[in-house]
């Protein structure tokens, strides 16, 4: 494990120090996602999922969230997919503080977010172009958009030709990849990748990674959540690690963290 | 909205839960062919009312010779002319009393001879075995007692008789089979409630893949909900047709093919009845099914 460049700031139950990466503080309205001493604590538990987070995410960010289970980090993603209030503190995403978001307009919100899980979350009795149209279909894009559009983010995510292919004759990584292209054929401000690689060999990781990369350089924000020392020590992107749900490591161009 | 779309969606709801989907149609069915029969038996009881109550009034019998013996306000023979003039001026005295008629035995024995000429008893009886009576038609037939007390016992009445108490028991039937009709009709349509809650739960869990994909991609509550509440609604639709069918074959068959040949007395419903009610057990047969999903939904189908 290699350890320069990456200095560990804070232990757990000590105060959260100031941050190796000076708060981007430029234009705060840019930040995709903003948290403001964030703190979640579910109903009927006394120790908080998440305490006294704050960090700032801008557009076009790749960002790793890494930290044990347990950490926080689930609790993170649902707050910013407004699945969670939080308890305490402010989460914007997009610009919308999320406390005040109608539930109505949830929704909206949503359709500005693209989404990828470990499990692929496909329809089985779907094939892969009709998984890609069903998320274009119960917004109520019109049907000639959706003929437009399938079969572009199919090509992109390198599934040309397997349109008519059900999940079930796939690879696990060509699962996820008609995952990520449901995900990003709305071409969402903001991508959350819940460890995408999670249920992948090594190999087809490194293909997903290299997707994924290539989205962010369109311009998405991407948040990805994972456990794969590997993946983030190659990409040398921003990582953020939590643990007992608190923020402990924000950091650009970071590893993975030290061998636990 | 897209109608493709949802139209696809609720058909294979239906057919994935097509025993659930049945139970539903069923039951509604049930549950409406009673609320609507039982509507349409209290619309018979009203028209029978309205018919019979018009023509219905108190008879005051006087004593006739023979009842001397038998009946004891009748002890001194049959009435007198004195006691008649009195009763007439009494009955003329009563606010409630509209008309009075005097009915001679003769004429009483005329309309007994009409009345059931194509019967035996026809020849038995003899126009002195009748009795003289008032004929005394009420304001308002309900307040009969008003006659009843004031002539009931008095010397030369043989008997007052409100001809509505005879029919009372008729509507006393109707309204009691009304009432069987209504707790039935309760009952179905708690177990058709209960019913839709469960199938619309069942359907929500079997789609919770697509309805939960739907809510990270941004579907509105309202295109989530559509496809279950269009199903719901679609049972019950289904239902009340079926409703409305036993509705109208009940007329036709048991009314106007039966009843209606057998009973010449009564005159029964008409179809302008029938189809008043039909229009009521369809939207009734729509909106339970579909607010009842909605309601399932908002517990079970997090948005």
């Amino acid at each position: 494990m290699r350890l320069e460049g990456s200095r560990i700031v804070g232990q757990p139950g000590e105060p959260v120090p100031a941050l190796l990466n000076p708060p981007r503080l430029a234009d705060r309205d840019a930040a995709v996602i903003r948290f403001d001493n964030v703190s979640k604590t579910y109903p009927k538990q006394t120790r908080p999922a998440l305490r006294d987070v704050s960090f700032e995410i801008e557009k076009g960010e790749f960002v790793f969230l890494v930290g044990s289970s347990g950490s926080g980090k689930s609790t993170f993603l649902k707050l910013i997919l407004r699945e969670e209030r939080a308890s305490q503190g402010a989460v914007h995403v997009l610009g919308k503080d999320l406390a005040r978001l109608s539930n109505w307009k949830v929704p909206q919100l949503r359709r500005q977010l693209g989404n990828v899980f470990q499990d692929f979350r496909l329809l089985p009795n779907k094939t892969v172009s009709e998984n890609v149209a069903f998320a274009l279909e119960v917004i109520g894009k019109p049907r000639a958009t959706i003929r437009k559009v399938v079969p572009e983010v199919l090509d992109l995510v390198g599934l040309g030709g397997k349109e008519d292919r059900m999940p079930g004759e796939l690879s696990g990584g060509e699962q996820q990849r008609v995952a990520i292209a449901r995900a990003f054929v709305n071409r969402p401000m903001l991508l959350i990748a819940d460890e995408p690689t999670g249920n992948l060999d090594p190999q087809t990781s490194v293909g997903i990674m290299k997707l994924l990369d290539r989205i962010n350089r369109t311009g998405t924000t991407v948040v990805m959540a994972t456990h794969d020392q590997q993946i983030v020590d190659q990409m040398r992107k921003r990582v953020i690690e939590l643990e007992k749900g608190r923020l402990v490591r924000d950091q650009s161009r970071g590893v993975y963290g030290y061998q636990h | 909205m897209r109608a493709q779309f949802v139209l696809s969606e609720i058909s294979v709801g239906l057919r994935r839960n097509l025993t659930m989907t049945f139970a539903v149609i069923v039951s509604v069915a049930l549950s409406l062919a009673l609320a609507g029969g039982s509507l349409l038996v209290r619309e018979q009881v009203n028209t029978m009312k309205d018919y019979w109550y018009d023509k219905v009034q108190v008879s005051i019998f006087l004593c006739n010779k023979d009842d001397q013996d038998t009946v004891k306000t009748c002890q001194k023979g049959a009435a007198t002319d004195q006691q008649k003039k009195e009763i007439e001026a009494d009955l003329k005295k009563l606010p409630v009393v509209d008309q009075i008629y005097f009915e001679t035995s003769e004429q009483a024995y005329k309309r007994y001879k009409e009345q059931f000429k194509d019967s035996l008893i026809a020849g038995i009886v003899k126009p002195d075995q009748l009795q003289d009576s008032f004929r005394v038609k009420l304001k308002n037939p309900t307040k009969y007692k008003v006659v009843a007390s004031a002539f009931q016992g008095r010397p030369g009445v043989m008997a007052v008789q409100d001809q509505r108490a005879l029919l009372e028991n008729l509507f006393n039937l109707l309204n009691g089979m009304n009432r069987v009709a209504y707790v039935l009709m309760g009952l179905m349509l708690v177990v058709a409630l209960l019913l839709i809650v469960n199938t619309v739960r069942v359907s929500a869990f079997s789609r919770r893949r697509e309805t939960g994909i739907m809510r990270l991609v941004g579907a509105s509550g309202y295109y989530i909900q559509m496809p279950f509440i269009m199903e719901a609604a679609i049972a019950g639709l289904t239902g009340a047709g079926l409703a409305c069918g036993l509705l109208v074959s009940g007329k036709y068959f048991l009314v106007d093919k039966w009843l209606s040949k057998k009973v010449l007395l009564i005159n029964f419903i008409g179809w302008d009845q029938v189809v008043t009610v039909l229009p009521l057990v369809l939207v009734v047969g729509v909106l339970m099914p579909a607010i009842a999903a909605f309601f399932t939904l908002r517990k079970y189908l997090k948005v």
